[in-house]
């Protein structure tokens, strides 16, 4: 288990302060990183290390908290707790800034381009999600203000194939929204984590969502639609998310980030005991009632919190880390053998 | 007078220890615990109330009992802190919250993670207190407040 999870490389992204977001761009090929300082970092690679290509330092008042690129590669996206989200185009060079999205009446906490591109979401401590629509003369408007929940959003993440969004919160729960008759609702609300829900992740065939909390556990959902063979009840045309299991007694502290690998389905935990963990699902468990096993465990991945990790798109087993220590790690992940 | 009892009786063990004629092992952890608590607590009592012109210890909203250090690890702690508020006033007791861990962050030299709770049954809002001043990304929102700043920054200033 100690060799599963190996160190490539370290760097301070973010000096005297804390990293807290990571993101690839869909090529694999860059991280951007955003933290405390206000400030985005774009690495990538010269050789075999890792080295910081551009810098944006304009933009935010305050703490940038999350960044998300568009599924052309083409934008960023920044959330802040100046309350805005900006919307970078990515030219030769640098990062200008196309628009800035206002309209949230306190810290934005999280953004997320839907698969077609067309959509963003944006979440905020003022306890709404809002669903933006993008047009192509890169006009955003605000289409959707959703209050379904009753304290503060965390977390926003779509489907990564339907256009349904998942929004996790302070208030333990966490919902999911879709378009229904030109108009955004909220269909589904999972219930069962026992304090603020941080973060979510989609499996690769969007059948099952992950999602971590300050309980020290993960859930894992699943989907059932109307008819289904298990006979899990739906009301209406709705589909049903039924928690499916639940990793407890691995985290000693809060889990801040879960990221599950489209390429290898292996799940990823960021935690407050400055640890990173991979779990990986038995093979021959039950698809209804999966057990999940741990693959790795680096134990001081970071010298504090780790507040990320984010698997590359590309290349399989490459995964980054951030901490409230400012810096940025890369590691290679290899399934142990037997596992 | 309490405290400086408490110091000269860690001063008499650690000379005893060092003597062998302590026992080693099962007595030092206690002994470490009650070291690393009364640099939390020396941290902590000079900070200042939010509203009235003394120290949180002068209005014992915190003693040396209210800290409680744990050993996570080799070189990390867990600090636990359970202060009483001196009104049952929700936003002076986020503040005062907000006090112990700035002022905790920024000069405990040992690594520790950090909890921080309003002693129970002093407050009726107490849960939802406890979940804010834990939640770390509120706290670091609170403090790029400019206003909730200042007064952070007035009430863990360093008497002279």
């Amino acid at each position: 288990m100690k060799d599963s999870l190996v160190l490539v490389s370290r760097v301070p992204a973010h000096p005297d302060s804390r990293c807290w977001f990571l993101a690839w761009n869909p090529a694999g090929t860059l991280l951007a990183s955003c933290g405390g300082d206000r400030r985005i970092r774009i690495w990538g690679t010269e050789g075999d290390s890792w080295i910081c290509k551009s810098v944006i330092s304009e933009g935010h008042q305050r703490t940038v908290r999350k960044v998300a690129w568009s599924p052309c590669g083409n934008y960023l996206a920044s959330a802040s707790f100046d309350a805005t989200t900006c919307i970078w185009k990515k030219t030769q060079d640098d990062f200008e800034c196309v628009t800035t999205l206002e309209g949230h009446e306190n810290e934005v906490k999280s953004v997320a381009w839907a698969p077609s591109g067309n959509l963003l979401a944006t979440c905020s401590r003022d306890k709404s999600v809002w669903v933006w629509e993008v047009d192509e003369e890169d006009e955003y408007e605000c289409v959707s203000v959703l209050n379904s929940h009753t304290q503060d959003v965390k977390h926003v993440v779509w489907h990564p194939s339907q256009e349904l969004l998942a929004s996790a919160s302070y208030d333990d729960t966490v919902k999911l929204y879709r378009e229904e008759e030109d108009d955004w609702v909220c269909c589904a609300t999972l219930e069962g984590h026992e304090s603020t829900v941080w973060s979510l992740a989609f499996d690769p065939s969007g059948q099952r969502l992950a999602s971590c909390s300050d309980d020290r556990t993960v859930r894992i959902w699943r989907q059932y639609l109307p008819g289904n063979e298990q006979g899990v009840a739906c009301s209406g045309s709705d589909p049903s998310w039924k928690c499916i299991c639940t990793l407890s007694g691995f985290h000693s502290r809060t889990i801040y980030d879960v990221a599950w690998c489209q390429l290898t389905g292996a799940l990823a935990t960021a935690c407050g005991d400055d640890a990173i963990r991979v779990f990986e699902e038995d093979p021959s468990s039950d698809p209804q009632q999966p057990t999940f096993s741990l693959a790795a465990h680096s134990r001081q991945a970071h010298s504090q919190d780790v507040n990320c990790v984010a698997w590359n798109p590309k290349e399989p087993g490459l995964l980054a880390s951030c901490s409230d220590d400012g810096e940025v790690a890369f590691w290679k992940y290899q399934r142990p053998e037997g596992l | 007078m309490e405290r400086v009892l408490g110091l000269l009786s860690s001063t008499l063990s650690r000379a005893l220890w060092s003597s062998g004629l302590s026992e080693q092992g099962a007595a030092r952890q206690p002994r470490i615990m009650e070291e690393k608590a009364l640099e939390v607590y020396d941290l902590i009592r000079t900070i200042r109330d939010p509203e009235k012109p003394n120290t949180l210890e002068e209005l014992e909203v915190v003693t040396e009992s209210c800290v409680e250090v744990q050993e996570i690890n080799e070189e990390d702690y867990l600090v636990i802190i359970r202060f009483t508020p001196t009104v049952p006033h929700c936003s002076l007791a986020t503040l005062i919250g907000l006090c112990l861990r700035v002022k905790l962050q920024r000069c405990l030299p040992f690594k520790h993670k950090l909890e921080i709770y309003i002693s129970e049954g002093t407050h009726s809002t107490e849960e939802d207190i406890n979940k804010q001043i834990n939640d770390k990304e509120r706290v670091a929102a609170a403090m790029e407040n400019p206003n909730l700043r200042e007064i952070v920054e007035q009430c863990v200033l360093e008497p002279d």
